[in-house]
């Protein structure tokens, strides 16, 4: 009968790919060749931009690593980059391909927070570590031992934000502009909520738009009838240069803020409408630490561009793996998550240690954002410790 | 067939299905399945379930919508949300948990029969009023009510909104996910060998001949639609649930149609087994092709979309056109007697 | 009052871009009855071939009228020449195959589009160069851009430019003649595949000119632009009439009304939901759209 026929031919075929099987694998611990390092991102779809600038950064620090002598006796560094179209599921296909066919013996990645709370149980159960550069929803590092962050989270980055807005700008009244489509802008601007509120100050209702929107004038419009002393916007920088300019055109001039996601070349396309804007960061280009300038010198002539602060993480990202690789001595997974776990790494967004939920505890500054040249000038205002 | 006969097939399937799901899960002395092949198969099969529940409207009524992520999103959405708040509470009246697998299976019954159920009834709501409409528009149309869903769903916390719904459990094993493979294709070939599918087939032909002939044409439109949204309802639920694997509104949008779409054109629309075969094949194509990808990055999306235009301009039909797998295929091709 | 004018000042600005670019929708339509896909992602063309153009003139630098219509007018052609090639290549192919076929195939190219765009010129969103220099008017309490400004005035001139093409010229009357019936247009001596070339053309040229004011006004582009608000500009020719063109210009404005209004209130990210909304009320009590004409099926 037809009908069996059919199964029986499917099952066939479910048969024939199951007998691609093999023995019960051994542990990912090499002891010879190249240290092999997966790295997942978005290289294409709409996360494009971030995903290209995180690998860009991880493999400038991994080429530095490799040229001063790589690690565990001379074994050089292999990045293994695999994209996953910033689509959640291809993210955990990318991350079981790396760990169980290529065998990593570490993962970084990826940058937007739904993706890695994705895979990152994956790398939980396989026990390989994990360690995500951009990704700040706090439930990240919740997920397991093995996952381990060198951003900020956002409960931290809102606090700053809107103690800054409080204290220092006597701000009483603000308005949030939030990108709905971002969790990293979702969980700033509750963070942010919450600490206003605590403060003592009034949030309005959150504005929301969406990643890749262009016109904002009628959200605008509607937050300049009900005039906020201050508005935060909570996105990222191709949004934010667009929103500050329009805002300005309206006529609305009061202070607006934002958190690191404003940091990106294309943010000068806010022009002179920068002027009177904050942001949050940890890294600054204009530091003059020469860490921060040596990365940056070597980030342009090797890919042209000036980093941006997600490039700067997937910088410090590979560099704090390598560096726990070399002090566990191993590739051995859960004496290398214990590395990290133990590291101190002076980084191009600070310096790097983690704390007991596995995120880095670092103080954040306060850039006052102005145009001058063609180009943002990121004014040091003041530092914000974590408590 | 004979009620005995049919119901011995039906055991001998979960049976079947059952040693399946084990050799997965634990493997069988020194072996094991290697577990990015399996998850590889895993999605296959909830991909199956997608296509040839697509096919039963694109294919078999010949109506074009291109909003299956939509119903693929509420069956989703829903049944996962049964889970994760209620699951613990179903799962104890049977001594177990979630996490347990005697305790996820039990769960996941309730929670794809609601997936399924949300599904149907958003089949119904956006059928009715849409399958008054031909062609081109329909297609908008379902395309709109897809978008329309997923703006809806970004913007509710309680299931993850822009996160995605990572609180989901995993429930999902590779006997649930080919169980409903298996359903779907049983389902729509028995539709396809009925009076159904027989007015199906009608109004796929000629529409207003089909009206004229007496079918009521709007009734069985929207009844199609109801099953396959509701069959990609349950595929949402499996895909929601499965380990690493959640559910993402802006994964689960335009694009995603597009998608099973194609996995059926390239099978053949009107194939029942055309569709299993797109399904698996445009599966493995974007893994097989990772390495490809490292060269070039981002030519493997392009390289798709020259696939479906070639595919339309040379070979409309797909691989087996409106045909079914027959084993005939494979007995040797008889001389024919040539006659004066 | 204020606020409720400046918004409407928003909506205008907004819907003459959907205006323009459902022009090229309607037409197309019009003439194949092939809902054309693609055309958002030509749209994104045409504001990327400015880009480079401006760039390669070095406006940023040198703003001016005269360097911005040389922009312009080069993505005009351009894009001109782009939707020529789709055409021939990727649509005459399937002229002759099922509606679904052909949908597809225009689905197939828009993705190859967008796809490519992001591998030709990289996914990173770039900025246009300011061609010329942003002035704010300030009328009352309201606030208008002469970018805004141009938009407006210069979707109004094109619209009457093509119903002067349309229904003063002779390529404009082969044009209505295919619309009506194909073959038997051809049988009157009318070179429909040229006639076909050249509303996609046109159409595509209309695109071109809303990417670079979108450019000029909003200057982030990149390569997935073209998507959310092609389909936008496809509801807007729908609700003011497929095949109409004073009805896509209807439809346009009233379109980018509406997302303005919607966005105004606390649902505003109901926005891209509401277009589709508004399509499906539309077919629903009125499938001819507004401006549109009842033709009623023969068999």
């Amino acid at each position: 009968m037809k009908l069996c026929r059919t199964t029986v031919v499917f099952f066939a075929l479910v048969a024939l790919l199951a007998a691609c099987e093999r023995r019960s694998g051994s542990s990912q611990a090499s002891t010879t060749g190249d240290v092999l390092v997966g790295m997942y991102g978005s290289l294409t779809g709409d996360g494009a931009s971030f995903g290209q600038s995180s690998v860009e950064g991880a493999q400038l620090a991994v080429e530095e690593i490799n040229n001063a002598g790589g690690v565990l006796g001379g074994r050089k560094i292999r990045l293994l980059v695999e994209d996953d179209q910033s689509r959640p599921e291809e993210a955990s296909n990318a991350v079981t391909k790396l760990i169980t066919q290529d065998r990593v013996v570490a993962v970084l990645g990826e940058v937007a927070s739904r993706r890695t709370l994705a895979a990152a149980p994956v790398s939980q159960k396989y026990q390989v570590p994990m360690i995500t550069p951009a990704s700040t929803n706090e439930r990240v590092t919740q997920v397991g031992d093995y996952v381990f962050r060198v951003c900020f989270i956002d409960p931290f980055q809102g606090e700053v934000l809107a103690k800054f807005a409080y204290n220092d700008l006597k701000a009483r009244r603000v308005a949030v502009l939030k990108d709905i489509q971002q969790d990293y802008s979702v969980g700033l601007t509750d963070s942010i909520q919450k600490t206003f509120t605590t403060l003592g100050g009034q949030v309005l209702d959150p504005v929301s738009y969406s990643s890749g929107d262009a016109d904002f004038r009628a959200i605008l419009t509607q937050v300049r009838a009900q005039k906020p002393d201050a508005i935060f916007a909570t996105g990222y920088y191709p949004e934010a240069a667009i929103i500050v300019r329009q805002a300005r055109e309206l006529g609305m001039m009061m202070p607006i803020l934002g958190g690191d996601g404003w940091v990106g070349d294309a943010l000068k396309n806010g022009r002179e409408a920068l002027k009177n804007t904050f942001i949050s960061n940890h890294y600054s280009g204009e530091n003059p630490d020469p860490v921060v300038q040596n990365f940056r010198k070597a980030y342009r002539a090797r890919f042209n561009r000036e980093p941006d602060s997600i490039a700067a993480l997937g910088y410090d990202a590979a560099k704090v793996l390598a560096d726990s690789i070399t002090r566990a001595g191993t590739t051995d997974g859960p004496k290398v998550r214990d590395a990290i776990a133990s590291a101190d790494v002076a980084g191009v967004t600070g310096r790097l240690r983690m704390n007991a939920s596995r995120d880095v505890v670092k103080p954040a500054v306060i850039e006052e954002l102005q145009f001058a040249d063609g180009d943002v000038k990121y004014v040091y205002k003041t530092t914000i410790n974590p408590n | 067939m004979s009620l005995a006969r049919k119901l011995a097939v039906i055991v001998a399937t979960l049976t079947a299905l059952v040693v399946l799901n084990y050799v997965f899960e634990y493997g069988f002395g020194d072996f094991q399945i290697n577990p990015y092949y399996a998850r590889i198969i895993n999605l296959i099969g909830i991909n199956i379930t997608l296509a040839v529940s697509l096919n039963l409207i694109n294919g078999l009524a010949g109506q074009f919508s291109i909003g299956h992520a939509g119903f693929m999103a509420v069956g989703g959405y829903t049944a996962t949300y049964l889970t994760v708040y209620h699951g613990r509470q179903i799962a104890a009246m049977f001594g177990s948990t979630p996490a347990e697998p005697l305790g996820g299976s039990i769960v996941m019954i309730p929670s794809l029969l609601a997936g399924a159920a949300a599904a149907a009834l958003a089949g119904l709501l956006v059928g009715i009023p849409s399958l008054r409409l031909k062609g081109d528009y329909l297609a908008i149309v379902t395309l709109g009510f897809s978008e329309i869903i997923r703006v809806i769903i970004l913007n509710i916390p309680a299931v993850g909104g822009a996160t995605g719904f990572t609180d989901a459990i995993p429930i999902t094993n590779t006997f649930w996910i080919f169980a409903m493979a298996v359903l779907t294709i049983v389902i729509t070939r028995n539709i396809a060998h009925s009076t159904f599918g027989r007015a199906l087939f009608a109004i796929r032909s000629d529409e207003i001949a089909a009206e004229a002939m007496g079918i009521n044409t709007t009734r069985y439109k929207v009844m199609a639609f109801v099953i396959s949204a509701a069959l990609a309802g349950i595929a949402g639920g499996l895909s929601g649930q499965l380990f690493a694997n959640p559910l993402n509104p802006q994964n689960l949008n335009f694009v995603k149609s597009i998608e099973v779409i194609v996995m059926i054109v390239l099978g053949g629309i009107g194939s029942i087994t055309g569709a299993v075969l797109g399904a698996s094949i445009l599966t493995i194509l974007p893994e097989a092709l990772r390495g490809f990808d490292q060269q070039f990055p981002g030519l493997r999306m392009v390289i798709y979309a020259l696939l479906l235009i070639l595919l339309m301009i040379f070979r409309p039909q797909g691989l087996l056109g409106r045909r079914e797998f027959s084993w005939a295929w494979l007995r040797p091709v008889k001389r024919r007697a040539v006659l004066g | 009052m204020d606020t409720f004018l400046q918004q409407f000042i928003n909506g205008l600005s907004l819907g003459a871009i959907y205006a323009l670019i459902a022009l090229g929708y309607t037409m197309v339509y019009g003439v194949l009855r092939l809902i054309n896909f693609a055309h958002g992602d030509v749209y994104m063309l045409g504001a990327f071939a400015g880009y480079y153009l401006a760039n390669a003139m070095n406006m940023d630098a040198n703003p001016s009228v005269l360097g911005a219509v040389v922009v312009t007018t080069g993505a005009m052609a351009i894009c001109a020449i782009v939707g020529i090639v789709i055409e021939r290549f990727a649509y005459r192919p399937v002229r002759h195959h099922s509606r679904l076929t052909s949908l597809i195939t225009a689905i197939g190219v828009s993705l190859l589009l967008e796809y490519g765009g992001q591998v030709v010129f990289g996914a990173t969103p770039r900025f246009f160069p300011q061609m010329i220099r942003s002035q704010v008017y300030s009328v009352g309490g309201i606030q208008i851009t002469n970018q805004s400004l141009m938009i407006i005035v210069v979707a109004v001139i094109l619209m009457f430019g093509l119903e002067f093409i349309v229904h003063r010229t002779k390529m404009g009357k082969a044009m209505r003649a295919v619309s009506f019936n194909l073959p038997v247009a051809r049988l009157m001596g009318i070179n429909t595949d040229l006639v076909i070339a050249f509303t996609f053309a046109l159409g595509s040229a209309l695109a071109a000119v809303a990417g670079v004011l979108v450019a000029l006004s909003i200057p982030r582009i990149d390569p997935l632009m073209g998507l959310m608000t092609g389909l936008k500009a496809f509801v807007a020719a729908v609700l003011g009439g497929i095949g109409n063109i004073p009805g896509a210009m209807l439809g346009g404005m009233l379109i980018g009304l509406m997302e303005t209004w919607i966005s105004a209130t606390a649902y505003s990210t109901y926005r891209d939901a509401m277009a589709f909304a508004v399509l499906i009320l539309i077919l629903l009590f009125r499938p001819a759209g507004i401006l549109g004409t009842s033709v009623t099926e023969k068999v």
